[in-house]
């Protein structure tokens, strides 16, 4: 979740995108670049292929409903989506995001963005910059209690910290 | 000023006098269940990363359903690595191939009300039937409560969902939830609770009131969750727990609530769900002669001793169809052994059904019994997304162990209540 605000092309999908589709069942038990190769599959065959590291993916209202299997974040993650955005998420999907350092940007502007077009991204701050259409939206800060965890880069090196400094003290 | 029952509940876990909506609170967890897809599998590693163990084994429950029994060497593997996590730690509540995780819970007597606990699995709010807040969270967050035995929480608001009237035969919890996905929607809750009231809840058997948190998740909601009773306070007694002060966990009368919805029983009929989700739901009617390969009753959602029996009533002294096949995954093994001791099984059996094992099974397209690509299923399970149960081209339609078992028998969609009541007159 780093904030080098680096160009990168938005994959567009629309409501209700479920944790099924982002983390097929079916490859569920393979290893995490197997289950990435069919992530999103059921929606656009062509999604994993084509997304580069650095891209965008967006989606409407509800966005990672379904499961709690975090897979739906890490496919993400995986292919190097530099964060989601979209115009609500279910609430463990975003949990999930948090905790595993990717960001989820709930931006009412969603709508706006087209398959192909290429946005700035500044997770801390909140913004997005639409250059293809000289358009800039906000997005819903990232709760303060939980900036620092995604600084540290998701609850995994946010716990070791904390558990160094418990050592440290005793 | 009033508090919801799940406000209570945060509020004794976050160690307050009172939360209201909104605050970030953190709270001590007094129960924390995984299975074999989401947890030692996933958190191991983790800990082992952290150097950490778990906070509490005694309030760990482990479950094997999603992998059961193994069917290949990836299976086999994970199966393994989770006894060997649970037997190197200590785990006592571990349940091998015994059932489904949510069903495991209150069977095997680890929930009482006013508990709050977390589930490495979205249906977690499964456990609200019985007064507990609990919901899903994922592997990473499941390391972090194994470490510190805490979780934070936005204290979410709580929308009152009323059945009020009575439920018409053939009609069954099923059916609400199905309407209910289509008249609130899968996102309206926006993570809130849904506290489900009214005489059509409060005539219900637990195994029903199960059906109604459980799909809180397709509602969008942390969790689900029904003030206990009578009927919670014997179902408890009869899985050998005794909690006197069951009953004192009840919302205020003043209590504030973001919605009050107010539903008919009385006038719901039997609902079906088209692909490829649960709130494309409609009477069955609508879609009445649909050609079905498969009928699956399965999963936490579909398949305890209540739906078994649904489906035996509209079973007895009938066949499934040629061409089409009826696959029965009853949720635990008691229920399996009910099931068998009360006759239902014999006539799922006579008529047919093809029965499985206990665990998760073609529900999430983890083991037998997925579909082929433009297979069509009827299942009485909670989620019909694209591509779950198989294929990414087959189609799946939910609807209650009734209208899957009445849909089996005829090999298309089919209205259960003139099976059911051809049975009363004969």
């Amino acid at each position: 979740m780093n904030a080098d605000r680096r160009p990168g092309r938005a994959f567009v999908f629309g409501d209700n995108v479920d944790t099924d589709a982002l983390a097929p069942g079916l490859y569920m038990k393979g290893s995490i670049e197997t289950l990435a190769r069919h992530c999103l599959e059921a929606l656009d065959s062509g999604f994993a292929g084509a997304v580069r590291p650095g891209d965008f993916v967006v989606g409407g209202e509800n966005f990672g409903m379904g499961s709690s299997r975090e897979q739906a974040a890490m496919v993400l993650r995986q292919l190097g989506v530099e964060a989601v955005i979209a115009r609500s998420f279910a609430g463990l999907f975003f949990r999930n995001c948090l905790n595993l350092g990717l960001a989820p940007l709930e931006c009412a502007g969603a709508g706006s963005i087209q398959s192909g077009d290429v946005l700035t991204v500044d997770p801390v701050a909140g913004r997005i910059i639409n250059r293809s259409r000289a358009q800039t939206y906000s997005c819903v800060p990232i709760p303060d209690h939980l900036l620092e965890m995604v600084k540290d880069g998701g609850l995994l090196p946010h716990l070791a910290k904390k558990l160094e400094r418990q050592r440290d003290v005793s | 000023m009033g508090r919801t029952l799940a406000e209570k509940i945060i509020a004794r876990a976050a160690g307050r006098d009172f939360v209201q909506p909104g605050q970030i609170v953190t709270c001590r967890v007094d129960l924390a269940m995984v299975h074999d897809s989401s947890g030692p599998r996933r958190h191991k590693a983790m800990l082992e990363q952290l150097g950490a163990k778990p906070w509490d084994v005694s309030r760990i429950v482990v479950v094997t359903d999603h992998y059961v029994p193994a069917f290949d060497a990836e299976s086999a593997a994970i199966l393994d690595l989770t006894r060997r996590w649970v037997r190197d730690e200590g785990v006592a509540n571990f349940y091998d191939m015994e059932g489904i995780c949510h069903v495991i819970l209150p069977e095997r007597g680890h929930l009482r009300p006013g508990m709050f606990a977390v589930g490495g699995d979205s249906h977690s709010p499964t456990a609200g039937a019985w007064g507990c807040f609990m919901f899903g969270i994922g592997a990473t967050e499941m390391c972090g409560v194994l470490v510190t035995g805490e979780i934070w929480l936005k204290v979410p608001p709580t929308h009152l969902v009323r059945w009020n009237g009575r439920l018409g035969e053939g009609v069954a919890a099923k059916d609400i939830m199905l309407a209910l996905c289509r008249d609130v929607g899968l996102g309206t809750v926006k993570y809130g609770v849904v506290e489900y009231t009214g005489s059509a809840v409060a005539a219900s058997s637990m195994a029903e009131r199960m059906v109604l948190t459980n799909m809180s998740a397709e509602l969008g909601a942390q969790t689900g969750i029904i003030a206990p009773d009578r009927v919670t306070v014997e179902a408890l007694a009869a899985a050998g727990v005794s909690v006197p002060e069951a009953a004192s966990w009840q919302g205020d009368a003043d209590a504030i609530y973001a919605k009050v919805w107010e539903f008919d029983a009385s006038a719901l009929v039997p609902q079906v769900a088209a692909p490829h989700s649960p709130a494309n739901a409609a009477p069955v009617g609508d879609h009445r002669g649909v050609k079905i390969d498969q009928c699956y009753i399965g999963a936490c959602t579909g398949a305890k001793l209540d739906d078994l029996r649904m489906a035996a009533s509209i079973l007895r002294g009938r066949k499934v169809a040629r061409g089409t096949r009826l696959l029965v995954a009853p949720a635990s093994q008691r229920i399996t052994a009910a099931a068998a001791a009360d006759g239902t099984l014999a006539a799922l059996a006579e008529a047919g059904a093809i029965l499985m094992p206990s665990g998760c099974g073609a529900c999430a397209g983890y083991g037998a019994g997925v579909l082929a690509e433009r297979e069509v299923c009827l299942s009485s399970t909670a989620r019909n997304f694209k591509g779950r149960m198989g294929h990414s081209d087959s189609l799946v339609y939910l609807g209650s162990a009734y209208t899957v078992a009445a849909s089996a028998v005829t090999g298309r969609i089919t209205d259960p209540r003139p099976m059911l009541a051809e049975k009363v007159a004969a």
